[in-house]
């Protein structure tokens, strides 16, 4: 017995720092002056910190500017997202009904479809429609991207909230929608506001389909790749505006903890 | 899931169907169709017309075909998903298991290991190319244990197994919570009186895993790897940071092929490909995975 719970603390150590240490790192070497990322013998310690690295990425040309942009297209993508998927969520927790097993079915295909098949004829269509190269252009397709991910959510999050409880607001006189909006919607405030969150990483994290299709308004992960791709930005900008697009996630990851399991989970089998 | 049914509810007459559902479900097909179908349908269409007269061609799939990083491509994608994958997996199920053991602490551990799931591959790019670069935190780490004097330098087309081996640790590192969160889902669906009884009639720890929770555990299985394996057919960010073009890939091909050859068709035979591929290796899954007749099912 007491070796079984040693072996099991140990590994839970070992997986425990293969995880944490790359992060603790690349938060040490933001704070890192540049001088010592490119010393040798390089220390594993930097024996000075300072915020020269991480100003260094924040004076660079249009780092300001695409982390609006991407703070932009995520609000945007919220807003559309919550108002195309919680009333399917509401349908789904609350209804039965021909052809729901058909609606959750294609939602779970378009979980796994292949994002960057996508991006290439919406450039071209976004071209025609005027939509390329612009913020609400990036937000539709990280909406779609959403979807998904956002239905389960807001499914699990009203099959969670008593159904009797609306039933007794409409018994007593209130219309269905009011019921839904004075009852059930304060109560599912929490997890919608999960789904927000994980809606926000999501796009705040989206590469391929943010650099194809902007060219001056980017996103921070499309101005970052095309300044590795076609700029070869340097060391100590890569490792800073790494540490920057990370931040987030850490905390985000805490504020979604109870629908971990809901939005990977297996919805129909 | 308990599912309030609201046609019996309320009383409503049983005959007339409620549209209510229907209604609210439509925003979502119609977006879903706009961003997905159509698209989908479109990059079929760009990879088989010529762009200025509009007839049917190959030649589209013939200039990719015959580029010099499309092998390369193809080579690099499948060797990566090929070892990444089981990798990922095999750490997947085993930090799954662990939290399922629910130990002091398991769910802080359960957060820890799943903070990947919020990290972009083009952060987690940037993260190992910290550690791996030439100055990086390895070499530092040899130096000091006094096991080189002079920085090894990892990241260099000169040596491409070291090149695969940075995308593939990379991958292992960033991915391998998603694998994680879906067979921690699956395992916590399956009653806890099954692996009792089995302990009860002899079965031991490795018997029990082997022959009842993993077989009950397919469902879930199938999902990750599928979502797996198609994600790691857009493999992109990772390989950018870490090798530019020295390492080829599908995703890649598709970037540059859009961005800087400036040729909407060739990137979206690229697309095509990789839409087929997807398809195909999921056609595999399911049925490599469908359960036998007979076989019990959650």
């Amino acid at each position: 017995m007491r070796v079984r719970l040693v072996g099991m603390y140990g590994a839970a150590l070992v997986i425990g720092t293969w995880v944490a240490a790359p992060l603790l790192l690349i938060a040490l070497a933001a704070f890192t002056p540049r001088s010592i990322l490119y010393e040798w013998p390089r220390p594993l310690w930097p024996h000075a910190f300072s915020l020269d690295t991480m100003l260094f990425f924040f004076r660079s040309t249009g780092v300001w500017a695409s982390t609006l942009n991407s703070i932009v297209v995520a609000g945007l993508t919220i807003g559309l997202v919550f108002l195309i998927a919680t009333p399917t969520g509401y349908a789904l927790a609350r209804y039965r009904f021909r052809g729901k097993d058909a609606v959750q079915l294609s939602i779970l295909v378009v979980k796994m479809f292949p994002a960057t098949v996508l991006s290439i004829p919406l450039a071209v269509a976004f071209i025609r429609w005027g939509l390329y190269d612009t913020l609400i252009g990036v937000a539709l397709v990280h909406t779609a991207l959403s979807i998904p991910f956002v239905t389960v959510i807001v499914t699990s999050v009203f099959v969670g909230i008593s159904y009797e409880l609306e039933e007794a607001a409409m018994t007593l006189g209130s219309s269905r929608l009011r019921a839904f909006l004075r009852v059930t919607l304060p109560m599912a405030v929490p997890g919608l506001a999960a789904a927000a969150i994980f809606t926000f990483v999501l796009s705040w994290n989206e590469v391929f389909a943010a650099t194809i299709l902007t060219l001056d308004h980017r996103t921070l992960p499309a101005l970052i790749v095309d300044s590795v791709i076609s700029a070869g930005a340097p060391l100590h900008f890569r490792f800073a505006g790494g540490f920057f697009m990370v931040m987030p996630a850490v905390v985000i990851i805490l504020l979604i903890r109870r629908y971990l399991l809901t939005l990977w989970g297996v919805t129909v089998r | 899931m308990t599912i309030a049914d609201t046609e019996v509810l309320t009383g409503a007459p049983r005959a007339r169907v409620n549209w209510t559902p229907y209604l609210l479900v439509v925003p979502t097909l119609a977006f879903l169709s706009v961003f997905f179908i159509y698209p989908m349908a479109q990059a079929i269409s760009l990879a088989v017309t010529d762009p200025s007269t509009g007839a049917l061609t190959w030649a589209h799939f013939r200039r990719m075909s015959s580029d010099l990083y499309f092998g390369q491509a193809v080579r690099f994608t499948l060797i990566i998903t090929a070892i990444a994958i089981p990798l990922q997996v095999a750490l997947g199920l085993a930090i799954a298991l662990l939290v399922n053991t629910r130990f002091r602490g398991h769910t802080m551990f359960l957060y820890l290991t799943a903070l990947p799931i919020g990290i972009s591959d083009l952060a987690a790019g940037m993260i190992w190319l910290s550690i791996l670069t030439e100055r990086g935190y390895l070499n530092a780490a040899l130096q000091r244990l006094g096991l080189i004097e002079q920085p090894v330098v990892f990241l260099t087309v000169e040596r491409p197994e070291w090149l695969l081996a940075a995308i593939i640790l990379t991958e292992l590192w960033r991915a391998t919570a998603i694998v994680m969160v879906i067979l921690l889902a699956g395992l916590q669906l399956i009653p806890k009186d099954y692996a009792e009884t089995a302990a009860v009639f002899g079965a031991g720890r490795w018997q029990t895993a082997r022959h009842v929770i993993l077989p009950l555990l397919r469902p879930s299985l199938q999902t990750a790897l599928i979502i797996r394996t198609i994600l790691a057919f857009q493999l992109f960010a990772t390989v950018v940071t870490l090798a530019g073009r020295q390492i080829p890939v599908l995703a890649g091909e598709t970037y540059f092929w859009y961005s800087l050859y400036r040729s909407p068709s060739v990137a979206s035979a690229y697309a095509v490909l990789i839409l087929l591929l997807s398809a195909s290796i999921t056609w595999i899954y399911l049925y490599v995975f469908a359960p036998k007749a007979g076989e019990v099912r959650l």
